[in-house]
């Protein structure tokens, strides 16, 4: 307990009454903040050292170990297990697939959601709408979206929509997520989530498009600027800043958790093809699943943090978070 | 009426302890009739029925109050994860043991219970529960796959049934039309389900009995490349609304032949009638025709406080109660009994396409060896899709996968 706050406890005038009330007030009273504070925190606290912090060093310290089938390890084997999982070239794919994953659906997110959110922030009339209809489809569950697409959009027989669209135009079926070359298992979790994901971003576009003064397009309008892509370059996009860092660290962030429509679309009771398995999936099934390698599964995990932490440093360094309120 | 705050903080002390007086565990000791506790886990059945006849058998066990609980999900994970605390089950069903499970001391001996009825048991499915002369589980039910093929299909193209592994390459492009494709191997082409069964129609293994890779071989590399053909000729259903393991797609007519379950029979016998026909997977080269099999088997955790109890338990359950196996393996799905003399004299095994099943599995039938580890499985079905799906060279995918493989086997080994 600190000095000022003892100095308060004691300038507290005792209230009269019996010994027992004292000692109530002395544990519980308004003025004990740190017994309070040790209430309500100290059994989050607990609750994050045990279940959060200790299983993360355990895991760290486990990653050193040869720990099949066991928690509790002997064998020492240093950075076996680290170099093992980098040889891996089940880990590497699904690090290098995630990576193709959100180079490509970040930016095409972003640019998609900011298009349909400058187009009804335009519309005149039946703007509610619109961004009603937009935004619709972010209360879908992932599951249930990934398997419409799965079962009835882009199956691989002669009546799924698509193909039934291709054949109309005298198109070969498409085995759209039995086939690699060319990918287009791709068009099918990229369209999937496309769907899911704009109309939220295209909502949190409009919230700061309209955050945007009129003033600076009347100026922008007495200065001579031409209204289109010279106002969007000038004063729309760089007004959007702040949103636009904020949709591209979600989008990240978003990106790197996906799971639901790798798992529905593209995952049978065998497990995933080498081409789609989620890295985290990887190090389940390494160490929690039959593999119950937990040394080369935590060192796998160690790895992908370290991976997370890097891009997400790098990113914020990228936007500049954080360096005005250093200056 | 108000509540005061202390009113309402009794009450819930009260209502606390009336809870904690009726919790239940599964885990006490002093059930009905004296005998312990045991807890059993299955994996969650698609067949209908199933989970009422597995509780009604643990029912009419008098010597401990079993509890059955039937967990959907990623069973085989759940389980090995079980395996490593002390809330696991005493007794479950296991899709293996894996070497790894019976190395680390997590699964019971059960040799003592096999005795006198050890050669009732078919010795396929038995050998992958067995490490080092002893026995880790029993073998509930046999699955196998097959090849089923449609006659008329067939007949109308011109094409006899495949019986080897170019026959069936050569089978599966003529059948192939703008609405219906050849063969089905399931939406990833084969890749999840084949395993190792081509190796074995070359005539090599996954594992030889001392323990060595038994696909280094450009026998492998050849037979494997004959899938791919399959999948560059189009040939394949790929994309099906349902997999390999449902019969939809045969029986809806988009593809002439599926590789599928034995499970699937009666699904397809009541769509086709007599228009079908199984197969083995086609020979290759100088090989023997394959079909693989595998058991769930009954198993004990080391962890379980009472590990003779479930021992007497599983004996009474899976190898005295006959009836009950009989039961379980045909009642409701459609499966092979374990024990070599039921599986003789069930009566819906004993004609047609299911009485070339139970050949099959006794002449041609591999079981996936104890040896190849998780790892090892991962890294050869990875290869295989690449080498479908993508064309990748054979040879060179399957080094790597020898390398993986050998390292795995020298750890295991080294044990």
């Amino acid at each position: 307990m600190s000095l000022r706050q003892e100095g308060r406890r004691q300038a507290i005038p005792r209230q009269r009454g019996s010994r027992q009330g004292g000692t109530a007030r002395k544990w519980a009273g308004v003025q004990n903040r740190t017994l309070w504070f040790w209430i309500f925190v100290g059994p989050f606290l607990l609750g994050l050292g045990v279940f959060t912090y200790i299983p993360l060093g355990w895991s760290v310290y486990l990653s050193f170990f040869d720990a099949h089938n066991t928690v509790t390890p002997s064998d020492f084997v240093g950075l076996g297990n680290y170099t093992a999982m980098l040889k891996n070239e089940a880990f590497t794919d699904s690090l290098w697939t995630f990576l193709v994953f959100s180079l490509f659906i970040v930016p095409a997110t972003y640019a998609l959601s900011l298009a349909l959110a400058l187009m009804v922030n335009r519309l005149r009339h039946a703007q509610a709408f619109f961004r009603s209809v937009f935004f619709l489809p972010a209360a879908c569950s992932y599951v249930v979206a990934a398997l419409i697409w799965k079962m009835s959009l882009f199956n691989g027989v002669r009546f799924g929509l698509a193909n039934t669209v291709l054949g109309w135009f005298g198109g070969d079926q498409i085995a759209w997520l039995s086939t690699t070359d060319p990918p287009w298992y791709w068009a099918v979790i990229v369209t999937v989530r496309l769907w899911l994901q704009a109309g939220f971003y295209m909502v949190l576009f409009l919230a700061g498009l309209q955050r945007i003064s009129p003033t600076l397009y009347e100026a922008a309008a007495v200065d001579g600027a031409r209204p289109g892509w010279q106002v969007f370059r000038h004063i729309t996009f760089p007004q959007l800043r702040a949103t636009s860092v904020a949709v591209v660290l979600l989008l990240v962030i978003n990106a790197f958790q996906a799971f639901d429509e790798f798992y529905n679309l593209l995952s049978d009771a065998r497990g995933y093809p080498p081409y789609a398995r989620p890295p985290l999936v990887y190090l389940y099934y390494t160490a929690l699943g039959q593999g119950q390698n937990l040394g080369l599964g935590s060192a796998g995990a160690v790895l992908l943090a370290l991976i997370i932490a890097v891009v997400t440093v790098g990113q914020a360094k990228w936007f500049g978070l954080g360096r005005k309120e250093a200056q | 009426m108000t509540i005061s705050r202390r009113g309402l903080l009794g009450t819930g002390a009260a209502l606390g302890l009336l809870t904690a007086c009726g919790s239940h565990t599964g885990r006490d000791d002093g059930g009905p009739g004296g005998g312990p506790e045991l807890s059993q886990w299955y994996h969650q059945y698609g067949e209908q029925g199933t989970e009422q006849a597995v509780k009604k058998y643990a029912a009419a066990y008098d010597k401990a109050r079993v509890t059955v609980q039937w967990r959907p999900g990623n069973y085989d994970e759940q389980t090995a994860a079980a395996l490593l605390t002390d809330s696991g089950p005493d007794v479950f069903e296991v899709n293996g043991p894996t070497l790894d499970q019976i190395q680390g001391k997590q699964i019971a001996d059960l040799t003592g219970l096999f005795e006198g009825v050890k050669d009732d048991f078919n010795p396929a499915v038995l050998a992958p529960k067995t490490y080092d002369g002893r026995i880790w589980a029993i073998p509930q039910v046999i699955d196998m796959q097959m090849l089923y093929y449609r006659k008329s299909l067939l007949a109308d193209a011109g094409v006899e049934p495949p019986r080897t592994l170019d026959e069936l390459v050569d089978a599966a492009k003529k059948l192939t039309s703008k609405k219906t494709k050849g063969l089905f191997l399931g939406n990833d082409g084969g890749a999840g389900v084949l395993g190792g069964t081509p190796l074995y129609a070359a005539g090599l293994e996954l594992v030889t009995e001392d323990g060595k890779v038994g696909f280094d071989d450009p026998a492998a590399a050849r037979a494997l490349g004959k899938i791919h053909q399959l999948y560059a000729d189009r040939s394949l259903l790929l994309g099906a609304p349902s997999d390999w393991s449902d019969p939809s797609a045969f029986v809806q007519g988009l593809t002439a032949m599926q590789w599928s379950g034995l499970w699937a029979l009666p699904t397809v016998q009541k769509a086709l009638g007599d228009d079908f026909g199984v197969l083995p997977f086609p020979k290759d080269g100088a090989g023997e025709p394959s079909v693989p099999v595998g058991a769930y088997g009954a198993a004990i955790s080391t962890r379980g406080k009472h590990q003779q109890a479930a021992k007497d338990y599983l004996k009474w359950l899976w190898i005295d109660r006959t009836e009950y196996q009989e039961d379980f393996a045909l009642s409701y799905g459609f499966h092979i009994p374990a024990r070599i003399s039921l599986a003789k004299k069930a009566g819906k095994l004993r004609k047609g396409a299911a009485a070339d099943a139970v050949r099959f599995t006794t002449d041609h039938g591999h079981a996936q060896p104890l040896r190849w580890t998780p790892a090892s499985q991962t890294a050869y079905q990875d290869a295989l899709s690449r080498i479908i799906k993508d064309g990748a060279s054979p040879d060179s995918e399957l080094k790597k996968v020898v390398r993986k493989v050998s390292a795995d086997l020298d750890r295991v080994k080294k044990k």
